[in-house]
């Protein structure tokens, strides 16, 4: 759903809606998988964003998100040297990930204190972005809600189980999907949440032995 | 948000309400919030699109490689043209001067994208000043504005990777025509007449910057595109009527993008990008910028 101030917004740091402050949204999203600024950063490129991502800033942005800079920070112009002084050791590359890849793609890969991620995410365009896997799962994340993404074994009962240690802790799940290859086999849940899930919900669902893996994610854009 | 025009165009009227009324009512209902918060983020926007437009008026802001800036003093200093002492004029201005902000990396509203964010500005900002449109109106133009961005979005495209510059100052120039139509007292199907009749004139418009940076033309078509957009405004305020229904206006415009070749679509591949004199600029000014930046 396309929202009024997503089209007028968001307020950003030039020049590019896509390559900056979509840029930004992703490295901010991507820090969230690891709580915190990261210590190393591989950043790969495809299509647009290797093409003209360093007249652009993609660089810088990419990397102010990963500081956890908001788009409309002014900082962002120097984020590289930022990122020197606050140990955060980057490297870019330029790829082709997939032919078929959105233009303005980028896969992030990185790492605080032994906790590693891996970060597939599109620009879409006016700053929107989409988050299209993490650490190898698919999932669909844009970050205009706070995001619960979720991978657990199908099973009876799972989803009564994980919304109600949400309504525990007063969080409202706002939408809800729910996808798996196979009977028996992966359920892959991306909850989005209007209020953002605090350290203590996230680790309850991790202590479930039949949740494989979740992680939590920022809200990033929207008003 | 609506997915066509046509639909909120009919509520408006059925509800005998603005464009903008039916806008705000509807974003409050998907994002469950109230009217008044929309209306004050909106009203935030605003005082940060004055802001980059008195920053760029100021004439000492130029881009990363040099290649812009400095033109919207020029144009607000030099007033001898056939439009000395108009809107217009003031409009154009305006429009260069957010855009110069833009590519020195100071803040804007991206609006709908950074690339094409001098246009809404400019003429609301623009119209408001010559015709002394209170802020509350402006507000309303802007959720107007983001209604008509909205049904781009959905329909079409507001990128320029994906569907050319079209997609970008067109789409921009779109949302102003109809958001400032109804700001002057347009009816919701005199909006949707102003926003197809300023996108006919932006169909096919290419992306083609040079290096594939928010520099040059950007900067430029957001002044074109504004031009463009008062026409709009003017024949649909006049009661001039398009024969082609605005939702179609829209989709031949995803349509005409997706048919696009790549090298029109922000990859510096083709058009002004690929001129002789283009490459040789992104070619010597690329380099600098790869040189300053260590």
């Amino acid at each position: 759903m396309v929202s009024l101030l997503d089209i007028i917004g968001p307020v950003m740091v030039g020049p590019s809606s896509s390559h900056t402050a979509g840029a930004c949204r992703l490295g901010l999203l991507a820090r969230c998988l690891v709580g915190g600024t990261p210590q190393t950063g591989v950043l790969q490129l495809h299509g647009s964003f290797a093409r003209t991502g360093e007249g652009h800033g993609t660089d810088k942005a990419l990397v102010a998100g990963l500081l956890g800079f908001r788009p409309d920070d002014e900082r962002i112009r120097d984020a590289l040297k930022i990122a020197e002084r606050e140990g955060l050791d980057y490297k870019f590359e330029k790829t082709t990930i997939a032919d078929a890849a959105h233009p303005n793609t980028v896969r992030i890969s990185i790492e605080l204190n032994g906790n590693k991620a891996t970060m597939l995410g599109s620009s879409l365009g006016a700053g929107r972005v989409l988050v299209q896997e993490i650490d190898g799962y698919p999932v669909e994340v844009t970050g205009n809600l706070h995001t619960i993404v979720l991978v657990a074994e199908d099973r009876k009962g799972s989803i009564a189980r994980i919304t109600g240690i949400l309504a525990e802790h007063d969080i409202n799940i706002a939408t809800l999907r729910l996808t798996r290859k196979e009977k028996g086999g992966d359920a892959f849940m991306v909850i989005e949440c209007d209020e953002q899930p605090d350290k203590k919900a996230g680790e309850e669902l991790r202590a479930l032995d039949w949740v494989r893996w979740t992680r939590r994610l920022d809200k990033v854009s929207g008003g | 948000m609506y997915k066509a025009l046509a639909d909120a165009i009919r509520d408006a009227e059925q509800q005998k309400k603005t464009l903008a009324h039916v806008a705000l009512e509807t974003e409050a209902r998907d994002q469950g919030r109230p009217v008044q918060d929309i209306r004050a983020a909106l009203q935030r926007a605003l005082d940060v699109m004055r802001g980059a437009i008195e920053k760029g008026l100021t004439g000492d802001l130029y881009s990363a490689s040099g290649l812009v800036g400095g033109d919207a003093a020029k144009l607000r200093k030099n007033p001898s043209g056939p439009l000395a002492d108009t809107p217009f004029r003031d409009i154009l201005t305006r429009a260069l001067a957010v855009q110069e902000v833009n590519a020195a990396m100071g803040v804007i509203v991206a609006a709908p994208t950074a690339g094409g964010a001098g246009v809404l500005p400019a003429i609301l900002t623009g119209l408001a000043k010559a015709r002394s449109v209170p802020d509350e109106k402006v507000v309303d133009g802007l959720a107007t504005a983001g209604l008509i961005g909205a049904v781009v979005a959905e329909r079409a495209s507001l990128s320029g990777a994906e569907g050319g510059c079209q997609a970008e100052t067109g789409a921009a120039a779109g949302m102003a025509a109809g958001a400032a139509t109804e700001m002057l007292g347009g009816s919701p199907s005199q909006v949707g007449h102003a926003v197809a009749l300023t996108m006919q004139g932006t169909l096919g418009l290419v992306c083609d910057p040079l290096g594939g940076l928010v520099e040059l033309p950007c900067v430029f078509r957001n002044a074109t595109g504004s031009a463009i957009a008062l026409a709009g405004i003017e024949m649909a305020l006049a009661g001039i009527t398009f024969a082609i229904p605005v939702d179609e206006v829209i989709d031949v415009m995803g349509d005409i993008g997706r048919e696009m070749d790549v090298r029109y679509r922000e990859t510096a591949g083709g058009g002004l990008a690929a001129t002789p004199t283009g490459r040789k600029l992104a070619k010597e000014r690329l380099y600098q910028i790869k040189r300053t930046d260590g």
